[in-house]
């Protein structure tokens, strides 16, 4: 198990002064998702890396006090409402599922900038549900188990 | 597309392959396995396929190298066989 941490000042200065680099370019790519490559799985992931990367350098106990288990469980049903709901209001309002032209009357904005936002949003709930459902798994395996 | 690019990614694709499943120390054969799925990534780069490519850099090289080091460290590092 990765409890025992080895000290290290330059492993831990350089992952200190990393992480945030790391942060912003996952939130690039999920904000970005629809134009390039990348998107809401890929942008989930490299959050993952980054609480990975703090995990391996600082231990457990510093990643679980900034990302406790339980917030980690909320927002993965957080991400499932998001990609969902978005899918279902798009039904209610008489499209298909995901349909996000119907959103256009909602969002007050043109049908094709109702379809690019729809997917932004559907992006932000996937990347949401992954880095959660991947940090948990990390958690469960490279780390301690949770003090009942 | 270069085939003479692709020849030789395709050479080190199966080098580090073989080398992944036939080294008996696991630990270097998660880290060849980490060579393995980087040279993929840049495969699929080459061939045109960029978000596969960035799917295989984000999840393969990163997150599966951490969780398969998580598993040697709670079981054995060296193979049985």
């Amino acid at each position: 198990m990765l409890t025992k941490i080895y000290e290290n000042l330059i492993v831990q200065t350089v992952c200190r002064i990393m992480v945030p680099f790391i942060q912003v370019y996952a939130l690039y790519v999920i904000a970005h998702g629809h134009y390039s490559p990348g998107g809401g799985f890929q942008g989930g992931v490299i959050l993952t890396a980054s609480l990975a990367l703090l995990f391996l350098a600082y231990g457990q106990g510093a990643v679980i006090s900034r990302m406790g288990r339980r917030i980690t469980i909320v927002l993965c049903g957080l991400g499932v409402f998001i990609y969902a709901g978005i899918g279902l209001l798009c039904l209610l309002l008489g499209g298909n599922f995901l349909d996000y032209a119907q959103l256009a009357p909602i969002l007050g904005v043109s049908i094709p900038r109702a379809r690019s936002l729809g997917i932004l949003g559907v992006e932000i709930g996937v990347g949401l549900t992954v880095m959660s459902a991947m940090y948990s798994i990390i958690l469960d395996i490279a780390g301690s188990p949770p003090a009942e | 597309m270069i085939w003479q690019l692709d020849f030789l990614l395709c050479v080190l694709v199966l080098i580090c392959a073989i080398a992944a499943i036939n080294i008996k120390d696991l630990l270097s054969a998660v880290i060849i396995l980490g060579a393995f799925s980087f040279f993929m990534c840049l495969l699929w780069a080459e061939m045109g396929a960029v978000d596969v490519a960035f799917t295989e850099a984000a999840v393969a090289t990163s997150v599966s190298t951490i969780l398969f080091v998580g598993a040697i460290i709670k079981t054995t590092r060296r193979s049985k066989d």
